[in-house]
């Protein structure tokens, strides 16, 4: 009975010890830690991505919780819902971002820009940019093989089986910019996502000449000029026998995409050009009809 | 037991085709490309424009400082553009192209068969003249010769090894250099150790090939200090550190240069340059190239002038056969499928190597299964499997920390892989990433 007495005793007096130091102890090397970065880390999307430039979400937490001025510091997968939310729970002014969206400068599809070679290594277009040029006679643009669609945390960009050229889902998008630091080539870029997501862009990346690119694919940019010369903001520049619009500057007015020559200016979520089509409907036309309506011009 | 490298190695099939076709001179084609970047350092900067005239031999890049070497026209004729073409994988790079008319030499050239045996001009003067003829490593790596032959402040090289081991599975062209030219070559090597102060050279040559060795036995009592050292058919035997290692038993430490252990290693391509060189002011216009392959009609090497275009070669010997899948620039180990076959002849273009389907289709890749047959080949001591996940998942700090910095790319992982990973294609990646962020760290740290 004694026995059984002074185990528990011995037992319990042990529990308590612990107990005391563990107390102690937790207490001398306790680190304060602002509560409110899990509150602000709670309100992000928790999607870890990276987007942000840190680490993850609790490190843009931290950071909003640290930093006095906030306006450096963004979410993309949140957009400005989240970030208004976090600004006003810490009290500080919310930073503003126009919503981006990743876009695919390339329109270099199988039917477009002919293959030349095959290619047989690792299916990464990071190797394949590494040893060569790519199958195909540009030496620009996307190859195809899909790094964008394996960095994807979103799901929101997967090759297209028929085109062979990656598409994004604009809707999943969340401009983290993983798909833009995978691809080795550069043919993807973070836009301004546009009012009711509509943009106009240079579907192209190719600094070859222009009757090179040419000669490569049938919708490569051959920097004619006709684009920068109809666009009344300044927004087109040349450079290197390649335009570039400037989202910043770029009313959507879409003068320059009909006159690309080779189509290499895209305008996407606008709703169908009538007036245009019709116009240019009746210039196409047959060669006999122009001649008719001509001369009654005249 | 013969001498050869320690660690891994691989045994692949030689089919060395052509080792018994003469070097048969190519002659003059209609047109060439000559790249102002043949090697390894800055590209060279051109000194012709379009329009002008130009004899063989005469400068028309020169080089854009140490690390960099001269180019030299290889026809005569006119230059019809300087501009970017497409190389031999396609990116466009900076050439000159010259319409060949005639065959006008530069003055002071040489061109006689005579045997010029004596060495007069100093060490000085004898690299002076490698610089001046933009003579590049010929087996393959393009490392320029007058740097390799610059001894840094501090050290001293003891020998000079001459790389006649050709490894590379059916390339023949330094084989028949050894024996069609072989005076030519051993006086080349007298004047490196003279340029590098050495009293003993070596000249290690596979038992693949006993015709060179016993030619060459024959002729070195009449050339001091000269030896020639069998070794074992093992490939990467051709790698520097290997050759080294399997010649005088040194082993190059990592990331260090083989003078670290008092050696120089030069190719019997090389040596052949040195000799035109400096005995008979001949800059490095023309080199062997073995075309081969088993479907090919005549395999076949050809002393070409730099810039022939690669098609020309492939039709002297016959064409593309119909079964050809692949055509390769180099050998089958370390060569680089060619996607531009228009692309011409440089200073490192050993050998032009045509695949049938059988041979250059890779078999799908399956998973590791951890059997370490990588590990067992890798001559550098590396484990080819580790560093291919770290590069999959792109973890560059943990690569470097396995050396992937070391890896020569020799292939042997990639052929004796049972899965048939494309181990070498990650790991190359790999060794570029940490390259890069070696390069950032080493600015910062500046």
């Amino acid at each position: 009975m004694s026995l059984l007495l002074s185990t528990i005793l011995t037992l319990c007096v042990l529990g308590v010890l612990s107990a005391v130091i563990l107390y102690v102890v937790a207490r001398k090397f306790k680190v304060y830690e602002d509560p409110r970065i899990d509150e602000a880390e709670a309100m992000l999307p928790g999607a870890n991505c990276g987007g942000c430039g840190f680490p993850g979400c609790r490190g843009l937490a931290g950071a909003l919780v640290k930093e006095d001025d906030i306006s450096a510091l963004f979410c993309p997968v949140g957009g400005a819902g989240v970030m208004t939310a976090v600004a006003v729970y810490l009290g500080k002014a919310a930073p503003e971002r126009e919503p981006q969206v990743a876009v695919v400068r390339c329109g270099g599809s199988c039917g477009n820009r002919p293959r030349t070679n095959t290619f047989d290594g690792a299916s990464s277009c990071a190797v394949m940019s590494s040893l060569y040029a790519g199958d195909t006679a540009c030496s620009h643009g996307c190859l195809g093989k899909g790094d964008c669609v394996v960095v994807c945390n979103f799901d929101a960009i997967f090759v297209n089986p028929e085109t062979g050229l990656p598409e994004v889902d604009e809707e999943r998008c969340t401009a983290c910019g993983a798909c833009v630091k995978a691809c080795p080539k550069g043919v993807i870029e973070l836009r301004r996502k546009g009012p009711k997501g509509r943009r106009v862009f240079v579907s192209c990346i190719s600094k070859d000449k222009g009757a090179i690119s040419r000669k490569a694919c049938n919708v490569s940019c051959i920097a004619c000029t006709k684009c920068q010369k109809v666009c009344a903001f300044e927004a087109i520049t040349i450079e290197n026998s390649l335009a570039y619009i400037d989202s910043n500057k770029c009313k959507l007015c879409r003068k320059c995409a009909p006159e690309c020559p080779t189509r290499a200016i895209r305008e996407v979520n606008f709703p169908p050009r009538l007036v245009r089509v019709a116009e240019s409907e009746a210039k196409v036309g047959t060669k006999a009809e122009v001649v008719d309506v001509e001369p009654e011009n005249k | 037991m013969s001498k050869t490298f320690k660690i891994g190695g691989i045994h692949p099939s030689d089919s060395k085709l052509s080792r018994g076709a003469a070097i048969e001179v190519f002659g003059l084609p209609q047109t060439v490309t000559i790249p102002v970047a043949q090697h390894i350092g800055a590209p060279a900067v051109t000194c012709v424009a379009k329009g002008d005239q130009v004899k063989t031999g005469q400068v028309i890049a020169t080089a854009a400082g140490f690390v960099s070497s001269n180019i030299h026209s290889s026809v005569s004729g006119v230059v019809t553009s300087v501009d970017d073409v497409p190389d031999a994988g396609g990116m466009r790079r900076k050439a000159v192209t010259i319409q060949v008319e005639g065959d006008q030499w530069a003055e002071g050239i040489d061109r006689s068969d005579k045997l010029m045996s004596s060495v007069t001009l100093s060490a000085k003067e004898i690299v002076e003249k490698i610089t001046a003829a933009g003579i590049v490593g010929m087996g393959g790596a393009t490392f320029p010769t007058h740097v390799k032959l610059s001894i840094p402040p501090g050290k001293k090289a003891e020998c000079l090894i001459i790389n006649g081991v050709e490894c590379e599975p059916y390339l023949t062209s330094d084989h028949r250099v050894m024996l069609e030219r072989s005076e030519e070559l051993l006086v080349g090597v007298q004047i490196l150790c003279k340029a590098l102060g050495v009293e003993k050279a070596y000249i290690g040559i596979e038992k693949n090939k006993p015709d060179a060795i016993a030619h060459l036995k024959g002729l070195v009592s009449k050339y001091p200090g000269v030896e020639v050292v069998p070794l074992k058919v093992q490939y990467p035997q051709g790698g520097e550190k290997q050759l080294i290692d399997a010649v005088v038993g040194r082993q190059v430490p990592s990331g260090a240069l083989p003078i670290e252990v008092g050696a120089v290693v030069q190719n019997v391509g090389t040596a052949l340059a040195v000799y035109e060189a400096v005995q008979k002011n001949k800059p490095l216009i023309e080199r062997v190239v073995t075309v081969t392959g088993k479907s090919v009609k005549t395999p076949a090497n050809y002393l070409v002038r730099i810039g022939t275009p690669i098609e020309a070669l492939i039709e002297r010997s016959g064409g593309v056969p119909d079964d050809c899948e692949k055509i390769v620039n180099g050998g089958p180990m370390m060569g680089r499928a060619l996607s531009n076959p228009t692309a011409p002849v440089t200073k490192g273009t050993s050998g032009i190597l045509l695949m049938r389907t059988k041979e250059a289709r890779r078999p799908a890749a399956t998973t590791c299964i951890s059997c370490a047959k990588c590990v067992a080949v890798c001559p550098m001591g590396l484990e080819p499997y580790l560093i291919y996940k770290l590069a999959c998942k792109t973890m560059l700090a943990e690569a470097e920390e396995h050396r992937a910095t070391d890896c020569i790319e020799c292939g042997s992982c990639s052929y004796a892989c049972p899965a048939a990973l494309p181990l070498l294609d990650r790991i190359r990646l790999a060794k570029a990433g940490v390259m890069k962020i070696a390069r950032e760290r080493a600015i910062k740290q500046k």
